[in-house]
């Protein structure tokens, strides 16, 4: 769970003046607070500017090593929330990675921060919150202060001056209401742009997802493999080869001990039915039939029709989607639906899947117990299915329930 | 035939299969003296003096992959020359090659399919004990496809690769004479041909010959 998400900022929409009425108004006065958060905060920015400037000359003495060892860290916690406002403002979260310093010690660690490019644009972003963005910042401010103190001291005092700077006062008001969302914006923008990842490290981080999610598709697959013949070996094999046996023995049976023979025949034929059965169960493991039948929309009806609660579905989603994201989001309910009946004590469930722009979102929810943990087996193997396909798998499940999970995966239909 | 009846330890993880080799081994007149259902229990049972031959599936608990086969080259080595017949529901020349290392016959390892023709298997099972030799068709058929020593192979008639192969399976001559009726004499004609043409010491009887092909085969698979 990321920090941006829990934070009561809401992205910037649009920075159109229309409409004028009460959201506009709050959403200026939001802006206009953090504004106020971020101009104040120019203060420690400009002292731990300063403070890294003499850390790095002084960085040959001992007093460079302690002033590091102080100021970079609390640099982090700061850029650290500005981070978090940024990335509120910008709907998407902005984060970066600092070179790893575990096992390191104080004399050995500034070493590392040196020669790592994101403190450095910590130390950018320090002076840029100093100056520019403390002028950015300071406009929606001082636009809406401006004239609730000039009326203030029109009030009091009564002289000219002061009738004066009031007038000037709706002018003020109404610029204020025209720049502050681009004021509020261009100042995320830049910090986004400073805080954040470069292009390389962005391409980089991706890089080493896609690695990851690869081969734990890799672990996965084989995994599963492992487990059909698992299941063949002791099922639908066994079984045939029980057959076999009965079947060999009745034959040789059946002059001296017809009775018997018929006996064996008998459990042979069940024995073969009980055959058929694994291999069916086996091959709905593999690639449901009627998933091949019916597409997505028809395997998860069926899958709600077998389980033992009332399911409501509610699908909406286009043909064509690529098979393998549709078999990936099939057992994910699959596992959702058999941990709600085995875990939720839920009297009844439901599930609704859209696809928006890009991305299919299926939610399953239930009104049981909750508790679900997301690290538990079988949510595991879903995210790692999911992930193959960039999809994200999302547990909100608190003690008392309900539970409702949320699956997500970027696909396209094919024509 | 000894007096008593032939006293067989099973070792079968899976219940279906166990009863079934059971009741076929009672019918041919085996007694079922102790069964396993797993490695350190099969390990327990080849130290009981009184089994007369251990039939052995290859896959058990705990882990499920070649313990039977491990466990019966174990009791082997413990008890040599003891019989054993391996089961399993494939076959691999590599396993067999494991189990037949040690030169002492007495050894057979057929695929769980062969059951079910249950008159020859009773058959496979009596010659393991008398200290013969019995190998599926499958091994053998991989084991004469892989070889590396083509040329004296491709010296041998269509024939005589046909009694090549089913001595390798470990059957005898008079086996083999049935099977491609023929005479037994014809058979032991084809044999000191294909003993000749593979550049093999003549052997006294139908086990050894069965070793020696046997031995030959593995020799080119390295």
């Amino acid at each position: 769970m990321t920090d941006w998400k829990a934070m009561p900022l809401t992205p910037i929409r649009s920075r159109s003046p229309v409409p004028i009425d009460g959201a506009a108004l709050l959403d200026r006065l939001r802006q206009t607070g953090v504004a106020l958060v971020c101009a104040l905060l120019a203060a420690p920015a400009l002292a731990l500017a300063i403070l890294s400037i003499l850390s790095v000359a002084l960085g040959p003495l001992l007093i460079g090593l302690v002033l590091a060892n102080g100021v970079v860290p609390a640099t982090a916690a700061l850029t650290g929330l500005h981070r978090r406002i940024a990335g509120a403002l910008l709907g998407t979260p902005v984060s970066t990675d600092y070179a790893d310093t575990t096992g390191r010690n104080p004399v050995t660690r500034p070493m590392r921060w040196l020669t790592d490019s994101a403190r450095w644009r910590d130390v950018a972003f320090l002076w840029f919150s100093a100056t520019g963005g403390f002028v950015l910042s300071l406009l929606p401010v001082a636009l809406l202060a401006a004239p609730v103190v000039h009326l203030t001291g029109a009030l009091i005092d009564g002289g000219l001056f002061w009738m004066l700077l009031a007038l000037l006062g709706g002018p003020a008001l109404v610029v204020w209401w025209l720049i502050t969302p681009a004021l509020t914006r261009a100042r995320a923008v830049a910090e986004g742009t400073i805080l954040g990842r470069s292009r390389v490290e962005r391409l980089r981080h991706r890089v080493a997802e896609v690695a990851a999610s690869r081969s734990e598709t890799l672990d996965h697959s084989a995994e599963e493999l492992r487990r059909i013949e698992r299941d063949l070996h002791d099922g639908a094999q066994a079984r045939i080869a029980a057959v076999g046996m009965s079947v060999g023995l009745a034959e040789k049976l059946l002059r001296t001990d017809p009775d018997a023979a018929s006996e064996l025949l008998r459990e042979a034929r069940t024995t073969s039915v009980e055959a058929l059965e694994d291999l069916r169960a086996v091959v709905r493991g593999i690639y449901p039939p009627v998933l091949a039948d019916r597409g997505l929309v028809g395997g998860v009806e069926a899958l709600a029709l077998r389980v033992p609660l009332p399911v409501t579905v509610s699908l909406r989603v286009p043909d064509g989607l690529p098979e393998p994201v549709q078999s990936a989001v099939y057992f994910a309910v699959s596992e959702c639906l058999a941990n709600t009946v085995k875990h939720a004590g839920a009297s009844r469930a439901w599930l609704s899947g859209r696809w928006v722009e890009g991305r299919l979102l299926v939610q399953v929810g239930d009104d049981g117990r909750g508790g679900a943990d997301p690290a538990g087996g079988g949510l595991t193997g879903v995210a790692r299915r999911l992930a193959a396909f960039d999809g994200t798998l999302d547990v909100v499940s608190p003690a008392g329930g309900p539970t409702l999970v949320t699956l997500e995966v970027p696909c396209r239909p094919t024509p | 035939m000894p007096a008593h009846p032939l006293r067989v330890l099973l070792a079968e993880d899976q219940a279906l299969l166990r009863v079934g080799l059971t009741r076929i081994l009672e019918a041919g007149g085996f007694r079922v003296l102790v069964t396993a259902g797993s490695a350190p229990e099969l390990a327990a049972a080849f130290t009981r003096p009184d089994v007369d031959i251990a039939i052995v599936d290859v896959r058990l608990p705990p882990t499920f992959t070649t313990e039977g086969l491990v466990a019966a080259v174990a009791g082997r080595r413990s008890r040599p020359g003891l019989p054993v017949l391996v089961l399993s529901q494939y076959v691999e020349p590599l396993y067999a090659g494991e189990l037949l290392a040690d030169g002492d016959g007495a050894i057979g390892y057929l695929l769980k399919d062969r059951v079910s023709d249950v008159d020859a298997f009773l058959e496979s099972v009596h010659r393991v004990a008398d200290g013969g030799t019995t190998l599926d068709p499958e091994v053998v058929a991989a084991l004469v496809r892989s070889t590396h020593r083509r040329r004296p192979l491709d010296r041998l008639t269509d024939r005589e690769r046909e009694v090549l192969t089913l001595m390798a399976e470990g059957r005898s001559n008079a086996a083999i004479a049935e099977r491609l009726f023929v005479t037994e004499k014809a058979v032991g004609k084809h044999t000191t041909s294909i003993f000749t043409k593979l550049d093999l010491p003549p052997a006294a009887d139908d086990n050894r010959r069965v070793l020696a092909v046997l031995a030959w085969l593995r020799s080119g698979r390295t």
